[in-house]
């Protein structure tokens, strides 16, 4: 992880290059998650939410997907400034140079093992750059807003939903 | 349940969905007011009382009683400023602010404290506004009191509050209980989603309804994009119509003319709405000293279940560390507790995977206590800057510095203690990098050597203040004491903007004081009719 680390400063440059061309492709606002995204977006949640999802893997496959749909929903509701900065997030993310030497994911998402997804994770949150921290925020903000916002989610954790039958 | 609001537009109330408008609009009236909050909706009632043909002006939609479903997949999306997700430039701090009609009035958690009195000594000192003082301001403040239902809640606390209470009470700090605005409070504990009961005494049941009765009008999903002025007056604001989704400008544009103009769309919309207008402001006051009462978070499990979701979300506080030092000495702070609902307790609270399902697990065990410092007193707390982007909308730039860190680390030590007296078996600040404590003696330890830093520790605020501060010259101030611009004669700024520190407390009822005064001064004026009795 601590080389990992270095590696991400050492890329500060090309990450800033990135991110600029990646803002350009985003660069008409907001869209629909492309397949890639959700590629992206299926490995991250799938470590962001371990523990909370099921274990059996067609059931897991399933509310990832859910997430996934839940969180475009809510960065549909975000400042069309933040819209864009996650679009350059996301863009950036699914460019094979992105993943390989921010995220320092050598495997393509949708093969990553989880362990390269986990220390990515928790390097990107411990990380020195104030930028890759605070992507690192958004996607738990992101991730864990989508899930908790499902009334299905809510048996897990002893919350009885809001008052019914009051009105 | 009846929803008054559908009821009073089906009876004929004037409300335009700017959203759906199929053409330009051009609007006259006495006064245009721009934002539909504590601010704007206290002042369209008294001009709306004084004969004053009044339109208000609110980017967010109208929703009422009917529509607020209790559920936070709709609340944050519909009723707050970005879906409850607004941040500093850093994006280190995550702001919780009203936007719709009623402003955050419709989703705040009714806490209602007069503006303290070592604030006004302090604004009298170093701002020279010598006519607000607790007795000048002690009507008015009884008037909004009287209005909005602003009285001691009797109902015992939920047991979030009782966690405060009892751990304070162990340690002989003494506490309060805080008055709320409610009439018939059902104690849900669902004030941040809209009350659906219809009990909150928000802008959106009161003074709006009623200025509306009188013939005022409203208009939603309009941004107020620029005042235009010639010479030393404002001549008319040009608003844009946005679409349904509140973002993008559908292309409608609305042309509003008036005698006066009143500016209260909050600390942040306030001063961006001046900047884009490029309004004289040759000491470059404008957006700058903006606070946000930074908020520090500790969370604790209890023995017991605590259903921190249940029941008046605010109803104990504690002043007892703002009055460790001077107002202007290191910052003092005032605990108070949130409501719990799975997608805020989720989102705020730090990791992933395993560590994060496990106390999301506890959720109903759950104790969360909140340490709002008093920014803006002591000389190096500066509070920060509403700027444009480019796209025109305001970036608020807040420096966390070494001043807020000393305060933040004392108020994690300061919950810590509280929680763990009151029985808590596992406390942790919301903190990246906190493993948690099972004891007082190991939080001590481990809290004074958290590193302490942006986006490390988790800082938050619902209160946003000043940016068009108030004074007696226009060398240090935007506005006068009642409000008026030091620039443009018929121009006003009538919300928390004008504050020029913060107040140490949940400041709605400061702004309905202030307001109720100055929306006085200002009907009289405009009227022709003599002054209020208690001025």
């Amino acid at each position: 992880m601590i080389a990992a680390r270095r590696q991400f400063l050492k890329t500060g440059l090309a990450g800033s290059l990135l991110l600029g061309c990646a803002g350009w492709l985003n660069a008409a606002g907001a869209r629909p998650l492309s397949d890639a995204e959700r590629e992206m977006l299926g490995a991250l949640t799938n470590a962001l939410l371990d523990g909370a999802l099921p274990t059996d893997l067609a059931a897991r496959r399933r509310l990832i997907a859910v997430t996934i749909d839940g969180i475009a929903v809510e960065i549909a509701g975000l400042s069309l400034a933040s819209q864009k900065e996650i679009g350059e997030l996301f863009g950036l993310l699914v460019l094979a140079p992105g993943r390989r030497f921010l995220a320092g994911v050598s495997k393509p998402w949708r093969e990553a093992a989880a362990g390269d997804v986990l220390e990515f994770l928790q390097a990107w949150r411990s990380s020195r750059l104030s930028l890759l921290q605070s992507a690192y925020a958004a996607l738990h903000d992101l991730t864990f807003g989508a899930w908790y916002a499902r009334p299905d989610t809510w048996e897990a954790i002893g919350y009885p939903g809001p008052p019914r039958g009051y009105f | 349940m009846q929803d008054p609001i559908k009821a009073g537009l089906a009876a004929g109330w004037k409300h335009i969905d700017a959203s759906l408008l199929a053409r330009d609009l051009s609007v006259e009236a006495d006064v245009v007011i721009v934002g539909s909050g504590a601010g704007g909706g206290v002042t369209a009632d008294i001009l709306s009382d004084a004969g004053l043909h009044v339109v208000l002006v609110e980017e967010g939609p109208l929703r009422s009683s009917s529509d607020f479903r209790m559920r936070e997949a709709d609340a944050y999306p519909e009723l707050y400023q970005e879906s409850a997700s607004r941040k500093t430039a850093d994006k280190a701090i995550n702001i919780l602010q009203g936007r719709c009609v009623g402003g955050s009035t419709t989703v705040n958690w009714t806490s209602s404290f007069r503006t303290p009195p070592e604030v006004f000594d302090y604004w009298q000192r170093q701002f020279g506004l010598r006519q607000l003082s607790v007795e000048s301001m002690s009507s008015w403040f009884a008037v909004m009191e009287h209005k909005l239902r602003v009285r001691a809640w009797d109902t015992p606390p939920n047991a979030n509050n009782k966690v405060l209470a009892a751990g304070a009470e162990k340690l002989g700090i003494p506490i309060g209980a805080i008055k709320r605005n409610v009439k018939g409070c059902w104690n849900l504990g669902y004030c941040g989603m809209g009350c659906p009961t219809n009990a909150k005494q928000s802008m959106l049941l009161t003074t709006i309804p009623a200025a509306l009765q009188r013939g005022a009008s409203l208009i939603t999903r309009l941004r107020a994009e620029r005042l235009r002025f010639a010479g030393s007056r404002v001549t008319a604001l040009d608003g844009v119509a946005l679409q349904a989704d509140g973002l993008h400008p559908s292309g409608r544009r609305v042309l509003l003319r008036a005698r006066h103009f009143v500016i209260a769309g909050g600390a942040i919309g306030s001063p961006a709405l001046l900047l884009r207008s490029g309004v004289p402001d040759p000491q470059r006051l404008l957006g700058k000293r903006t606070f946000l009462h930074p908020v520090l978070i500790s969370s604790a499990l209890m023995p017991e279940r605590v259903d921190a979701y249940a029941g008046a979300p605010q109803s104990i506080y504690t002043d007892h560390f703002l009055h460790q030092a001077p107002i202007d000495g290191p910052l003092g702070f005032k605990l108070e507790t949130p409501p719990l609902h799975p997608v805020l307790y989720a989102t705020t609270l730090q990791g992933f995977g395993e560590t994060h399902v496990k106390l999301m697990r506890e959720f109903t065990n759950v104790n969360v206590l909140l340490a709002l410092l008093r920014d803006g007193f002591h000389p190096e707390s500066r509070g920060g800057q509403v700027r444009l982007g480019s796209d025109g909308l305001p970036v608020l730039d807040y420096p966390l510095g070494d001043v807020i860190w000393e305060a933040a680390r004392r108020a994690l030590l300061a919950m810590a203690e509280i929680q763990f007296a009151a029985g808590a078996r596992w406390v942790t600040p919301v903190h990246e990098t906190a493993p948690g404590y099972s004891s007082w003696a190991e939080a001590r330890t481990g809290i004074a050597e958290l590193p302490l830093k942006p986006l490390l520790c988790r800082v938050v605020s619902a209160h946003v203040m000043g940016g068009c501060g108030m004074a007696d010259t226009p060398q240090r101030g935007v506005v006068d004491h009642r409000g008026r611009h030091f620039w443009l004669g018929n121009l006003s700024v009538h919300d928390g903007s004008v504050f020029p520190t913060s107040l140490g407390a949940n400041p709605q009822l400061s702004i309905y004081g202030l307001v109720a005064r100055n929306a006085s001064l200002l009907a009289a004026e405009l009227s022709g009719r003599p002054l209020p009795a208690i001025l």
